[in-house]
């Protein structure tokens, strides 16, 4: 493995911004992978540190298959990290939002011209990425559906589900729209947390990312296969919104069989503690998405539902 | 009349709301809206929304039609000096048209454009950021262009600005009504938490020509309209800080610039060394400035617009 500065920009009172590659292996362009581009993905530069971790020894026991090049960028963002800022900490822009980049632009285009300068080209890129509403998911790869994507090859991460869904028109600047443009077989990896570590979804994470490697013949890594994917779209969720704001009590979370009548969560009266709300099932099947922060607005996105 | 077009609960004791005044008078059909604070740190449209609906409310019976005033859109963002919406992380202009089944904001901007969607013509008041001063200007798409040229010049601004289709972002309130055939304009003034009471008063009077060339105000309306520079003659040249530090200006927003003027410096303020001396490389219109000093690598210091292209 070799560590290399990818990135340095200077900054007026702050220490230089840098952004670090790893790289193991030689020899054609396999798989590049991006960890936290948000100051709050604690759990994606978790895992990202992890999936390093693990390929080191893989390399020390000589498992990684010749011929293969693995670049890994665990960290793009973290002067937003060291000061508890989601997005740039300067002007609050969004790196994810500014793909494929410009190197004469602005500052975070620039950032994202300079990731994309080093991670295009590669025959897979995975992105270790977190999703703009609050709350869990059950771990799983996320691809466009740009017409580029192979879903055979997302299965091979072994994860639970595979959500295949339509790019709206904000997705044409994110890095993995950009890479399935450039010829990259692109995959969103959604470990379940943002902010916070949860070490049994970033393990579930890591290993799928190992066992992505392994199946594509690039590390010799046996494992356990995963899962059999359930591959699904937009239409396959039933959404369940808010008909109450207030605080949330919640009963069920990401990944519970449900079934037709249960009691998911209840949205209780800030001042007196009276159930104003309770959110019931629909329908039977597993809940993919579940709003977890404490308080609930009125109208919006509480549970997300795999229909069956 | 106001009239509350969102009203959905916070989680403890307030609702979210978003008003907008309806002025009507007579029986003309047209309907135009003026929309601002979608970006709650972008102020100069307060003034505007003021301005019009007092001199709307003094001389209403030249009125032929409705107005429709709509002062934030993000009025969690306005009241608590927040660019974005506070709680959502995404940008309120880049979530257009909205979602009916989405988040309580995807859903807020969806019901925003039923609102807004069959007027004859929208507004969408917008003053930069916190970072950057601007010219009065209209921003309009090239695949609108013909249509909206004609309505941006009665708007007493100095610039008008066709962006090439490639570099429109399309899930912005004005890409999405226009692509629902609702005509909308973006003017961009000012700077991000002020009011330049200049260019209010300007906007306003352009806003009521534009009023008695739709025939909706019979009115009193300012006949020395200014005449605006469209940007299809020349190009626009984006001067960008090559060094991280301060910058110091060395000329005032809104000049006319020559090639090789000293526009400003960008120093370092431990060693008293100056890191980088900015020129401008065309003769032009500089129509925007950055006045916040801290600057990185890579930060938009000004644009200027020339009408002798650089070969």
């Amino acid at each position: 493995m070799t560590e290399e500065i990818l990135f340095t920009l200077k900054s007026p009172y702050r220490d230089d911004f840098k952004i670090r590659g790893f790289r193991f292996g030689c020899g054609e362009k396999s798989v590049a992978i991006v960890g936290a581009m948000r100051g709050n993905e604690v759990q994606q530069q978790f895992t990202c540190s992890q999936v390093v971790k693990n390929l080191l020894a893989i390399e020390k026991a000589g498992k990684l298959i010749p011929g293969h090049e693995i670049l890994i960028i665990p960290s793009a963002n973290h002067f937003s990290m060291n000061i508890n800022k989601r997005f740039w900490a300067m002007d609050n822009t969004d790196i994810n939002r500014m793909f494929p980049g410009y190197d004469k632009g602005e500052t975070t285009q620039r950032i994202a011209a300079a990731i994309f300068e080093n991670v295009r080209g590669y025959k897979y890129g995975i992105q270790l990425a977190s999703f703009y509403m609050p709350g869990d998911f059950i771990p799983h790869v996320r691809m466009m559906d740009t017409g580029f994507q192979n879903v055979k090859l997302a299965k091979k991460f072994g994860l639970p589900f595979v959500m295949i869904r339509k790019p709206l028109p904000y997705d044409t600047a994110v890095l993995n729209y950009n890479w399935q443009v450039f010829d990259t077989q692109a995959f969103s990896i959604y470990s379940g947390d943002t902010d916070i570590i949860n070490k049994d979804t970033a393990k579930m994470a890591w290993l799928s990312i190992l066992r992505f490697l392994h199946n594509m013949k690039i590390i010799d890594n046996t494992m356990h296969e995963g899962y059999t994917s359930c591959v699904i779209k937009d239409a396959n969720l039933e959404t369940i919104i808010s008909n109450q704001s207030g605080i949330l009590y919640g009963l069920r979370g990401a990944n519970d069989e449900v079934k037709k009548g249960d009691i998911l969560a209840k949205i209780l009266d800030p001042f007196t503690g009276e159930v104003r709300s309770e959110i019931i099932s629909p329908l039977d099947g597993t809940i993919f998405f579940a709003h977890q922060k404490p308080l609930v607005h009125h109208n919006t996105v509480m549970f997300k539902i795999v229909r069956f | 009349m106001i009239k509350t077009i969102i009203s959905e609960g916070l989680p403890v004791d307030e609702q979210l709301i978003i008003r907008k005044n309806t002025i009507q008078h007579g029986n003309g059909t047209k309907r135009i809206c003026i929309v601002t604070g979608t970006h709650g740190d972008e102020l100069e449209g307060q003034y505007v929304c003021f301005e019009l609906i007092r001199r709307l409310n003094e001389s209403i019976e030249h009125l032929n039609g409705t107005v429709e005033v709509y002062p934030a859109l993000n009025p969690l963002g306005v009241d608590s000096v927040s660019r974005g919406i506070p709680t959502f992380d995404l940008d309120m202009n880049r979530i257009f048209p909205g979602d009916p089944n989405g988040h309580l904001i995807e859903y807020t901007a969806f019901k925003i454009v039923e609102d807004l969607k069959g007027a004859d013509m929208v507004i969408d008041i917008h003053a930069s950021n916190i970072f950057l001063r601007e010219m009065p200007q209209a921003r309009i798409n090239v695949q609108t262009s013909r249509k909206l040229i004609p309505f941006a010049k009665m708007l007493n601004i100095d610039f008008i600005w066709i962006h090439d289709a490639a570099t429109v972002l399309e899930a912005t309130l004005a890409y999405s009504l226009n692509a629902l055939k609702t005509p909308t304009i973006v003017v961009e003034m000012g700077i991000g938490m002020r009011i330049t009471r200049t260019y209010g008063n300007r906007l306003v009077d352009g806003i009521f020509n534009m009023m008695r060339k739709m025939d909706m105000w019979h009115g009193a309306a300012l006949k020395n309209i200014s005449k605006p520079t469209v940007s299809t003659k020349g190009e626009v040249h984006f001067l960008n800080a090559e060094f991280s530090g301060i910058i110091i200006p060395s000329v005032s927003h809104s000049d006319i610039v020559k090639k090789g003027d000293l526009l400003c410096q960008i120093v370092d303020s431990y060693q008293g060394v100056i890191l980088q001396n900015v020129f401008s490389p065309v003769d032009g219109l500089l129509f925007t400035l950055r006045t916040y000093p801290v600057v990185y690598e890579g930060s938009l210091l000004a644009r200027i617009y020339s009408e002798t292209t650089e070969k």
